[in-house]
């Protein structure tokens, strides 16, 4: 049996995403920026696909900025905050330890620019409360920046309560919205958000495109300099296939989100169930506000990367946090953020669901993962040693 | 491509020598859980030949398929012989291995050194301290 359940790291796009993506090269292929007809058609097609994206997160189209991903949203909307807080002489960020790299690196780097950044800790619960940002907020405060859902552990932030606080402050927030758009219901107006970014692959579209949402009246800077493409925001032919392939993938989210939120969580909470009957394991992430779609664990033991192939092995495609997968040497920073200690973060797991799973797959990961893990154990000096007393269990 | 070649891919899938020897002449661990990586390998020495070896492994696939590998190349060889097995052998033996897994064919070498070192200090042999890493203070994961 093949089960694909690395969702988080990108999906299988939707065949309706494909069939819209089609015409953009064969019929719609002209520049949108040419005035000819073959142009204007091209440029009608892109102006409903941000109508698409707009009425989806509750904002107007003019607020939408089309990117070439997650990472360059998140680039844009932070630099473009830090730029103009600077000017202001306003050059304190505040953000999460467990964020994105797109995000927590842009923060490195601002920081070498002189910037100062609060990184709020997210050991408890694994997750962040509102508080927590109104307790950091200072004068000179130019932008929060906290992910919408993590995408490791699937802890979904207050992100209400955080805009309700930043607006309150008069302080921009911006959300790294990537594992959530599609998933969760967004309406950036009633959330008080006042930019988003997202990624089209990870709810059914095509890599390679995304979205920057900006509230009308928050200032944006380029990223890229060039034509007066995305009004004159972001320079460059627009990648028109993929983003009618976005707008069509988000639309189908968003018309049977109720719908694939239910069936996702009960497969999620049964894979959470039966992993847990594994002993000397732990769930990461927040239980209770959690995404749709999100299992994580560490398995004392073991190291995540055999797990992964010895998975892998047995057609199920999962994705771990550990040291070996990351190609670094420390395991994952998520992680560390929340507590967990390198002997038990380097043996996580992460399996990341979607509508097209079925209940006979997670029997079948249920079956897999346990054989998997005692595996492991058997061949592992440090299990050997918990088992004996000779190392104190963590889990 | 694959991360790691077929030879990789069947030690690891099949590891050969993998358990305990109660009561080993020779017991050896090196790396550490915080890096991700630990070694445990156990001789049975007669006459100065090594007539079996186990292993235990924490770590990651290149991890487990050199320890196997590893224990393969030294089973009924002379000590002499095992002192000799180098990190680039057991690479080069399992078909190559990613340049940053490279340090997984260290840990099996030290592995299989600190334990003819136990054996040495054990019965009393005298060797010269030179051909032995300091395991002890290996910085493998401090690179």
């Amino acid at each position: 049996m093949q089960v694909y359940a690395d969702n988080a790291a990108t999906t299988k796009i939707s065949k309706h995403a494909l069939q819209a993506m089609l015409p953009c090269f064969e019929t719609y292929y002209g520049n949108p920026s040419s005035l000819h007809t073959v142009g204007q058609e091209a440029k009608e097609v892109l102006d409903q696909a941000r109508e698409t994206v707009a009425k989806c997160l509750g904002c107007e189209a003019r607020e939408i900025y089309f990117t070439s991903g997650g990472s360059e949203a998140d680039n844009q909307a932070i630099r473009s905050a830090a730029f103009y807080g600077a000017k202001k002489g306003k050059k304190h960020i505040i953000s999460t330890a467990f964020e994105h790299h797109a995000v927590l690196h842009t923060l490195n780097v601002l920081e070498k620019e002189g910037f100062e950044v609060t990184l709020l800790d997210v050991k408890e619960g694994h997750n962040i409360t509102a508080q927590q940002v109104k307790d950091a907020i200072r004068e000179d405060t130019c932008l929060v920046t906290c992910m919408y859902a993590n995408n490791e552990i699937g802890s979904v932030l207050p992100i209400a309560q955080i805009g309700a606080i930043c607006k309150e402050a008069g302080v921009p927030f911006h959300t790294d919205a990537v594992q959530a758009a599609g998933h969760i219901a967004i309406d950036v107006k009633a959330q008080n958000i006042d930019m988003l970014s997202l990624s089209g692959h990870k709810f059914h579209g095509p890599k390679g495109v995304g979205a920057l949402y900006v509230r009308r009246g928050i200032p944006l800077r380029n990223l890229i300099d060039g034509g007066a493409q995305e009004r004159g925001k972001r320079a460059g032919t627009e990648n028109l296939p993929a983003i009618v392939g976005m707008a069509a993938a988000l639309e189908d989210a968003c018309n049977n989100l109720e719908e694939n939120t239910k069936k996702v969580t009960d497969l999620r909470d049964k894979l959470i169930a039966g992993l847990e009957k594994i002993p000397h394991c732990a769930l990461n992430g927040d239980r209770v506000n959690r995404l749709p779609n999100n299992v994580s664990f560490c398995f004392e033991g073991i190291e995540g990367e055999s797990l992964l192939l010895y998975l892998d092995a047995q057609g199920i495609s999962a994705s771990s946090g550990s040291a070996c997968t990351s190609g670094s040497l420390d395991p994952s920073h998520v992680l560390l953020a929340i507590g967990r200690v390198h002997d038990v973060a380097h043996g996580s797991l992460r399996l990341s669901l979607s509508h097209d799973n079925t209940e006979e797959e997670i029997d079948y990961i249920l079956q897999a993962v346990p054989q998997v893990v005692e595996l492991l154990r058997n061949m592992s000096p440090v299990w050997r040693d918990l088992q004996n007393g000779e190392r104190e269990y963590i889990l | 491509m694959a991360l790691y070649s077929e030879v990789v891919m069947d030690h690891f899938m099949h590891p050969r020598n993998v358990g305990v020897i109660e009561n080993a002449d020779g017991v050896g661990t090196v790396g550490n859980a915080k890096c991700g990586d630990i070694m445990k390998i156990y001789l049975k020495i007669e006459n100065d030949t090594i007539v079996d070896v186990k292993f235990e492994t924490f770590g990651c696939g290149s991890a487990i398929a050199s320890s196997s590998m590893a224990t393969e190349m030294i089973k009924g060889k002379p000590i002499e012989d095992a002192l000799k097995l180098t990190n680039a052998a057991v690479a080069e033996a399992l078909d190559g291995l990613p340049a940053h897994k490279m340090h997984c064919s260290v840990l099996a070498e030290e592995a299989i050194k600190s334990a003819l070192k136990d054996y040495y200090d054990k019965n009393g042999i005298e060797y010269d301290h030179s051909i032995f890493p300091d395991c002890e203070n290996c910085d493998h994961c401090h690179e």
